[in-house]
């Protein structure tokens, strides 16, 4: 296959992932049961005006295929609907959101990356040892806890030592820009390290694994039989070769990051993307839910459309 | 090598000693044996619950939070409910929701990665994309919107755990499915007349069981701890409790504030516990019946050559 080909054959599957997604969205909130009226409107008893009035007002006295196209087109230019808590366009709640969330969710991933490929590749490498099963167990031990749970048992820990919710110390009057910045970093240390502990089991067997994998092929034995030194096969010639997988992996988890984010945001009270799922849930703001749902697909779908071009880059198979 | 992998029209009795593999496998890796022990401890517990529970799952026997003592081992919570029963009962709702959501979603996956592998072509093509799209979007934000739309039940989560969890079952089965069908016995059976169903049946499923029972165990783990989450954010059946209700009710009535770490501590460490055990028994399987991972040319221990049987084509 030609580069070309496969950049565009990725880079189409990715639009049309986001077509579906966005569909899915249009239908799971419009085929929900109960009238569309009483849900969206949430006026149990209103009189037969008043349901007529807000379904015109809904535009949702128009068929199902008129709606949908309404809705793309309001998609399009970035509509996303009101949210019912604070009467905001969803797309300015989402903003202010995703500014807050990315910072945390990038410290904790990246920090369990480079700390789960360092676990697994000595995992793998020390295979059958005392260190391989502590290592494993430790990170089993990790992948098993529930999201929010090692979360609260974090804030039980560290009670004290790091605030255990929300984003910003609200009694710090006229913050100097450092000062900001060392506040924000305080109270982010839980929830990323939450989530880089639930990753950190993951990364640490999904490298392990592959690196398995990799030293059992035949290449290995040849390195082997040249005299090549352990650390340097390890590290020239298996972790390369494991690195794609690896790649593969790390980007399919991207759905498991988003979750977690949910649920260590709901417990810190942070102010980001998942929280704002939480609260959407509880209030049953169903347009605020749509929004952060969209959003979060379109993220985890264009990371791994990346996740599939760095593939492109590391393998040189794809191109011959 | 195990005896399930090899050209099965060899072996005289290939069930007896396909499910002779299974048991190897747990018997002789300890992380296997212990996380089975574990878990069938863990479910006839919870299935006794109603014979051997110290109090009754609605009884106040004590004030709110109530410290661990000896006639409450591990406290109360926060309606004065006795927290041992509550873990038993609990258990309970959580195996129930990870098997059925596992069963659900084993059907759905069983049927795509069968169905995709054995008859191929176009079948696959379309039921691949469509799976494709499924792995794509992310699993525990639409199983949020699903179960906020559809309401709190416990059907309801079952169905939406079962009916999102299939994906990684209809790939792994699928390209399984693509071998066997391949294999010589297949085409036997094929050219003597045998019908697609009698086929799938009788050849190809029994030679994928082992696969799909350490896809199985697996799927029960994440399905647990799906039920968790999704009854943290408030999405559970109001009616029952389940472990992650323990914990969103401990969470929500502020038992960390209170200092009532027993209220929390203990159903978060059962859940983690349950999981646990599945991935052990779940990945011992996997690995033994992956012939790629038992061929190491750089051990630690020892360097030492062991026989390439079973690598290739076949190999899973």
């Amino acid at each position: 296959m030609r580069g070309a080909d496969y950049v565009i054959k990725r880079t189409g599957f990715a639009v049309v992932t986001v077509l579906v997604a966005v569909t899915l969205n249009f239908l799971l909130f419009r085929l929900a049961p109960g009238s569309a009226v009483s849900n969206l409107s949430r006026v149990p008893h209103a009189t037969q005006e008043t349901r007529l009035a807000l379904k015109r007002q809904f535009g949702l006295d128009k068929s199902k295929p008129e709606q949908y196209v309404i809705y793309l087109r309001e998609l399009v230019h970035g509509n996303l609907g009101i949210s019912f808590q604070n009467s905001q366009p969803v797309w300015k709640n989402l903003k202010s959101d995703l500014a807050n969330t990315i910072p945390m969710v990038l410290l904790g991933t990246v920090f369990s990356i480079v700390l789960g490929t360092l676990t697994g590749v000595i995992a793998a490498w020390r295979r059958g040892t005392a260190v391989e099963h502590a290592t494993v167990t430790t990170a089993l031990a990790f992948y098993s806890m529930p999201t929010h749970w090692l979360a609260l048992m974090l804030v039980i820990l560290f009670a004290g030592w790091f605030p255990s919710g929300g984003m910003v110390n609200d009694f710090l009057i006229d913050p100097t820009w450092f000062q900001h910045i060392k506040d924000v970093l305080y109270h982010m240390t839980l929830p990323a390290l939450t989530l880089a502990l639930v990753l950190y089991g993951q990364y640490t067997l999904i490298v392990r694994s592959a690196m398995l994998e990799t030293l059992g092929e035949d290449y290995i034995l040849t390195a082997r039989a040249k005299g090549l030194r352990p650390w340097t096969i390890v590290r020239r010639h298996a972790l390369r070769n494991a690195l794609l997988p690896i790649s593969t992996l790390i980007a399919l988890s991207l759905g498991y990051i988003v979750a977690g984010a949910i649920l260590i945001e709901t417990v810190f009270s942070w102010p980001g993307i998942g929280r704002g799922v939480y609260e959407a849930v509880i209030a049953r703001d169903y347009p605020m839910l749509q929004g952060a749902f969209l959003v979060l697909t379109l993220s985890v779908v264009f990371f791994n459309l990346v996740a599939d071009l760095i593939y492109f880059k590391l393998d040189p198979r794809i191109t011959s | 090598m195990s005896v399930a992998l090899q050209e099965p029209g060899l072996v005289e009795a290939p069930r007896p000693a396909r499910r002779r593999a299974v048991w190897q496998v747990v018997r002789r890796r300890p992380s296997a044996a212990i996380g089975l022990t574990v878990l069938v401890t863990i479910i006839l517990v919870a299935l006794l619950a109603p014979l051997i529970a110290p109090y009754g799952l609605h009884d106040e026997v004590g004030p709110v939070f109530g410290h661990p003592s000896w006639s409450h081992p591990l406290g109360l919570d926060d309606g004065g409910i006795d927290m041992v029963t509550l873990l038993m009962w609990g258990a309970r709702i959580s195996l129930v929701v990870g098997f059925a959501a596992t069963l659900v979603s084993m059907l759905v996956g069983g049927a795509v990665g069968v169905l995709a592998g054995y008859f191929g072509r176009w079948v696959d093509v379309v039921l691949m994309r469509i799976t494709d799209y499924f792995i794509a979007i992310p699993d525990v934000p639409l199983m949020i919107v699903v179960a906020a739309i559809w309401g709190p039940s416990l059907f309801h989560i079952v169905m939406v755990i079962g009916l999102l969890l299939w994906t990684s079952t209809a790939r792994v089965i699928r390209a399984q499915v693509k071998s066997v069908r391949e294999r010589v016995y297949v085409q036997r059976a094929r050219s003597i007349g045998a019908g697609h169903l009698r086929i799938i049946f009788r050849h190809v499923l029994p030679q994928i069981a082992p696969l799909l029972i350490a896809n199985t165990v697996l799927t029960i783990a994440v399905a647990i701890f799906d039920e968790t989450a999704l009854s943290f954010l408030g999405l559970g059946d109001p009616s029952r409790i389940s472990l992650g209700k323990v914990i969103q009710n401990a969470f929500q009535r502020t038992a960390v504030s209170s200092g009532a770490w027993w209220a929390i501590v203990p159903p978060g460490a059962l859940v983690a516990i349950l999981i646990l055990s599945c991935s052990l028994i779940g990945q011992a399987l996997e690995d033994a019946l992956n012939p790629r991972l038992r061929v190491a040319h750089l051990g630690a221990r020892r360097f030492r050559l062991r026989p390439l049987v079973g690598r290739g084509s076949e190999a899973v």
